[in-house]
């Protein structure tokens, strides 16, 4: 039957509905004679107020309004990977295709998931008629991309007998694969199903984030790493480069799933990460990037209540594949953006606001969001783990970290990466401060780098570290006294600070070298210039200044500083000499 | 909209600043276009904010000075705010609403289109990549301005913002490709000498043929000042992607913009977002900014150079500080250069284009551009530290290298950034003199350039002879 109310007032994109047959709270209504997409978020008596994800403009008071008694729900199905989503899951490139206008026109429907694509798809052991299935038991497998098997599993709400299956075949995500019955309802069970995004899907266990997301990025692996299931924010003024160090993260961590939503932004940076995507290569895997890419974009442009939703739509595409027992990494450039939207909607609502506007409930939305991240052991068999890791770019107004929204999120984050103008300025990129800065998965993910990497990691980091601990409180003593009154030792200091800024910390994103270091090829170089710092300070400690030293070797320091874009990852050999070439000129200053 | 036919009203029942509550209307639409004529016969402009069952708040674009309660007729229009829109419209001046204001015909519309325009389909973009050399070395040598890039220049009051406009809208060209840009300028609540400085400067260098001017000054309603940007917009957008014109869109100032949107806001009793601009500002703006870029299979393009006047010279302020999370980087104009005596007086620090890296490098400009680029910004950041530093120890206590990096400073800012208003640098000549004062560091210094590219354009071992 169907639920039709009608618009009695317009205001922006909220539309009031009137009249609406037991409207649900989150349901999605279709608004006017155009049928655009909104949600009810809030219902008083008779009458529904509709928060509408496109333009309304040209909607007028007595137009119809229809309930389809759903909430917002993305289709799962194979299909996903590779394509450019809008903030309530419209195909993108699929819409350009059909209307053929560079412009996003109003009142598209397409689905999200292609119909029309027949999948090859290989039943698992589990398909047999007769066997019992439950929630999440993987009854088959689609090649979606050569980098995604895209695990067939049993919908969450589905469990009973398979009382019939389909064999190896190519089908569409539109046909039945079996037939589940369970206490005689009979249910079909497709490639494809629909889940609502504001509830998370349902797993078996947390467990602790051990592993280490490795990006490639020194100053993130090396000194704040991430985990795989882990949480992080990226706070930063405009031009601090949150975009570049996101982009970096979705091209070079070691995740197998990325999902990447541009919240609010530039339509560029989308345009940007759809171009070179498919022309660059996974270094873990050596395949397109895109393979393994998922894009939402809600451009700052584009209506801004969908920008509400494109978060939610993300994370349960990510939640989908983490199912499947892989490891998703999930991108949002940027919750600022999503939470002013909120700001917007209530505002418009006639809430009560709390700090700067927000809404009072702003907080537990955040912690909603990033409480949806973590490695857990998914339900059904055969026995999976699966993480989704969540980074948020945060963009306080005026850079100002004390805001509603910079602050809320800390607490749900365990990973704070600060973006910093200063450095940022001096194009000292990525502009991670690294005084600020920090990261709660140090201890955690140590045991694996001693033993996949070096066993000497935690304390070399923690030595690089302190190194730079120990600039920062000299510097303020060199701004009231000048350099050249510090202590020998304390020069040696700020000179090994300062090979680690310009050699370690600092990281070009466009250069083919530079972009991406290999755990290994970190430790070496953590190890040539700690090198340094031991031999150097016995000689200073013997006498022999700071200044003779850099003249002996400064030419060698300067190669140190190079290798980040002059030796290959699979060129570590070059370090050894190197690293001879430091120790032989040095010792010869001992003499 | 289906509707085509108007409807009259003479139903106000309250005016507040440029809002009038209309009642007992029907079959108004959101966001329609309306048409009040006051007693003494005096038509106006408005559009619809808000609708409900018999009632609609419309926003008068031109002021409700001498609006009444009675004898004022409201007409719904039965469509949204359209302009009419025509290749002929360059060599033309209009004024903010689109309506032409230098004597000649008026035009005749190839298409009309919805000034609001609508978001471009973020995969149908192309992402810009041609240089436009512009001939000022501190925009082609550290901030590369690109086709279809978005980027504004944050000025104070009194800095030479329109000068340097100017001058680029005068020297950009791409390399390669004789054709010039068509430039549509709109003016957004500036005053009557900036406007005429724009106009005398479009019509001595013959660039006024190449030219759609919209005009709405400081004198004129605020209310005006919201649409005169999408009017200018919407020309551009229909020649760039109906006509393939390559268009440079300059919008100043937009601080004005944000002032009247913030009026219309506080009329409207929303609650107020930072210093009491709407929330909603953001994502306003960013339907004004986003209106720049590359599709495929379009030849045309829309640079946008818009132009604010940082209140208080406050990077931080609202309007900069949302601007710079929209556009594509930004170009920062100083005081303290500006009152050395240094033009383009541009802090090159603060300043940024995010489009930079896929417009330079070889075939686009030259192979050692980024290196030099990022040495450039890494020596004088270090230099602007030691500059701070020597005021409090003495230049005395500053080590050999680090005097080096003083002298620096010093030919960067007279050498590098300043030139003439009518000097255009080739990028090879900014490269090069990039690299003039770069040797004046040790050559240890030079740890962001690659050694290939030192021993290419170094000084010390292109003239072969040591220095």
């Amino acid at each position: 039957m169907e639920r039709k109310g009608r618009v009695t007032r317009i205001s922006g994109s909220l539309v009031v509905v009137d009249d609406l047959p037991s409207p649900q709270m989150y349901e999605v209504v279709e608004v006017g004679e155009q049928r655009l997409i909104g949600e009810v978020v809030r219902i008083e008596g008779n009458r529904a107020y509709v928060q509408v994800y496109e333009s309304t403009s040209g909607i007028r008071p007595g137009e119809p309004a229809y309930g389809t008694g759903d909430p917002l729900s993305v289709e799962l199905g194979p299909g996903l990977v590779g394509q450019i989503f809008d903030g309530i899951q419209r195909p993108l490139t699929r819409i350009l295709d059909v209307t053929k206008s560079v412009f996003v026109v109003r009142g598209v429907k397409l689905e999200a998931v292609p119909r029309d694509v027949k999948y090859t798809f290989k039943p698992s052991e589990k398909l047999k008629k007769g066997e019992k299935v439950g929630p999440g038991d993987v009854i088959g497998v689609v090649e979606e991309t050569p980098l995604i098997k895209h695990q067939i599993m049993v919908p969450p709400n589905v469990r009973g007998r398979v009382v019939d299956a389909v064999g190896e075949g190519d089908y569409t995500v539109d046909d039945p694969i079996a037939f589940v019955e369970f206490e005689g309802d009979k249910k079909a069970v497709k490639m494809m199903h629909r889940w609502p995004v504001r509830r998370s899907r349902p797993f078996r266990e947390k467990l602790e984030p051990q592993l280490p997301l490795i990006t490639g990025m020194r100053i993130i692996d090396t000194l704040f790493p991430m985990a795989k299931g882990g949480t992080g924010a990226i706070p930063g003024a405009f031009g601090t480069g949150k975009t570049v160090t996101l982009h970096s993260l979705a091209m070079w961590s070691d995740a197998r799933v990325v999902i990447y939503i541009g919240c609010g932004e530039r339509g560029n940076e989308m345009t940007e990460v759809l171009e070179k995507f498919p022309t660059y290569k996974d270094p873990w895997t050596g395949r397109p990037m895109m393979e393994r890419t998922i894009l939402i974009a809600n451009t700052s442009n584009m209506p801004v209540s969908a920008r509400e939703a494109s978060i939610y739509v993300g994370i349960t595409i990510a939640e989908y594949y983490r199912d499947m027992g892989y490891d998703v990494l999930l991108v949002a450039d940027s919750t600022s953006r999503w939470a002013e939207a909120l700001r917007e909607i209530s505002g418009r609502l006639e809430e009560m606001p709390a700090e700067e506007g927000y809404p009072s409930y702003l907080q537990s939305r955040l912690a909603e969001f990033y409480e949806r991240a973590g490695r857990v052991v998914v339900e059904g068999s055969p026995e999976r783990i699966g993480s989704v890791t969540v980074v948020g770019a945060v963009s306080p107004p005026g850079g100002d970290f004390t805001e509603p929204v910079t602050t809320h999120t800390r607490r749900y984050i365990r990973v704070f990466w600060a973006l910093d103008a200063s450095l940022a300025y001096s194009r000292h990129y990525p502009a991670i401060n690294w005084i600020t800065s920090y990261s709660a998965y140090v201890d955690l993910v140590s045991s694996w780098w001693a033993e996949n990497v070096d066993k000497e990691w935690r304390s070399l980091r923690d030595e690089i570290h302190n190194i730079l601990l120990r600039e920062n409180e000299l510097k303020e003593i060199v701004r009231l006294i000048g350099a050249e009154n510090l202590s020998e030792p304390d020069k040696l200091t700020l000179e090994v600070a300062r090979i680690i800024r310009e050699g370690f910390l600092k990281q070009n994103a466009y250069d083919r070298i530079d972009a991406f270091t290999s755990p290994q090829k970190q430790v070496r170089m953590m190890k040539i210039i700690l090198r340094f710092n031991t031999i150097a300070r016995k000689l200073v400690e013997s006498g022999v200044t700071v200044k003779a030293i850099r003249e002996t070797v400064d030419d060698v320091l300067t190669d140190i500083i190079k290798s980040r874009f002059t030796i290959s990852n699979d060129d570590l050999s070059k370090f050894d000499e190197l690293e001879s070439r430091l120790v032989e000129k040095l010792e010869s200053l001992a003499k | 909209m289906a509707a085509q036919y108007f409807r009259e009203y003479e139903t106000i029942r309250e005016i507040r600043g440029p809002l009038l509550l209309i009642e007992k209307v029907s079959d108004v639409a959101f966001d329609e276009i309306v048409e009040v004529e006051t007693a003494s016969g005096d038509k106006r402009l408005g559009r619809v904010l808000e609708v409900g069952m018999g009632y609609a708040v419309v926003q008068v674009f031109e002021g409700t000075t001498g609006i009444t309660p009675r004898g004022t007729k409201v007409r719904f229009m039965g469509k949204t705010m359209e302009i009419p829109v025509s290749e002929a419209m360059l060599g033309r001046i209009f004024d903010g609403l689109g309506r032409p204001i230098d004597g000649g015909p008026n035009i005749i519309a190839e298409e009309r289109r919805d000034v609001n325009g609508l978001p471009i389909n973020p995969a149908a973009r192309a992402y810009p990549e041609d240089f436009i050399q512009t001939g000022v070395s501190a925009i082609d040598g550290m901030n590369t301005l690109v086709r279809g890039q978005k980027l504004p220049l944050f000025s104070g009051g009194g800095l030479p913002h329109n000068m340097l406009a100017a001058q680029i809208a005068r020297q950009a060209t791409v390399r390669g490709e004789g054709e010039e840009f068509a430039v549509v300028f709109a003016a957004i609540g500036i005053k009557y000498d900036e406007a005429l400085f724009f106009r005398k400067f479009f019509e001595e260098t013959g660039a006024i043929k190449r030219a759609a001017i919209f005009l709405n000054l400081a004198d004129e309603p605020a209310m005006i000042r919201l649409i005169t940007p999408r009017v200018a917009l919407t020309l551009a957008e229909y020649l760039a992607f109906e006509r393939d014109m390559h268009v440079l869109v300059i919008l100043s100032d937009l601080t004005n913009y944000c002032e009247a949107l913030r009026e219309i806001s506080s009329a409207r009793e929303e609650v107020p977002g930072r210093q009491g601009y709407p929330g909603y500002m953001y994502s306003d703006l960013a339907s004004i900014y986003e209106r720049a870029g590359r599709v495929t299979g379009k030849k045309g393009t829309i640079t946008q150079m818009p132009i604010l006047t940082m209140p208080a010279d406050d990077i931080t302020h609202p309007i900069p500080d949302l601007t710079g999370y929209i556009t594509e980087g930004q170009i920062v104009l100083d005081r303290g250069l500006y009152n050395r005596g240094i033009y383009p007086p541009i802090n090159v620090l603060m300043s940024l284009s995010r489009l930079m890296k896929e417009g330079i490098g070889p075939g686009k400009t030259r192979d050692d551009h980024g290196d030099v680029s990022n040495q450039l910004y890494a020596a004088y950041s270090r230099a602007q530290e030691l500059r701070n530093l020597a005021v409090i120890v003495g230049e005395e206590s500053l080590s050999e290298t680090d005097r080096k990096y003083l002298r620096f400073a010093d030919a960067f800012e007279r050498k590098f950034l300043s030139q003439g208003f009518y000097e255009n640098r080739s990028i090879e000549e900014t490269l090069d003199i990039g690299w003039d004062i770069l040797s004046i560091l040790p050559e240890s210094e030079l740890t962001n350039i690659k050694d290939e590219y030192i021993k290419k354009y170094h000084p010390k071992y292109k003239s072969g002879s040591s220095k």
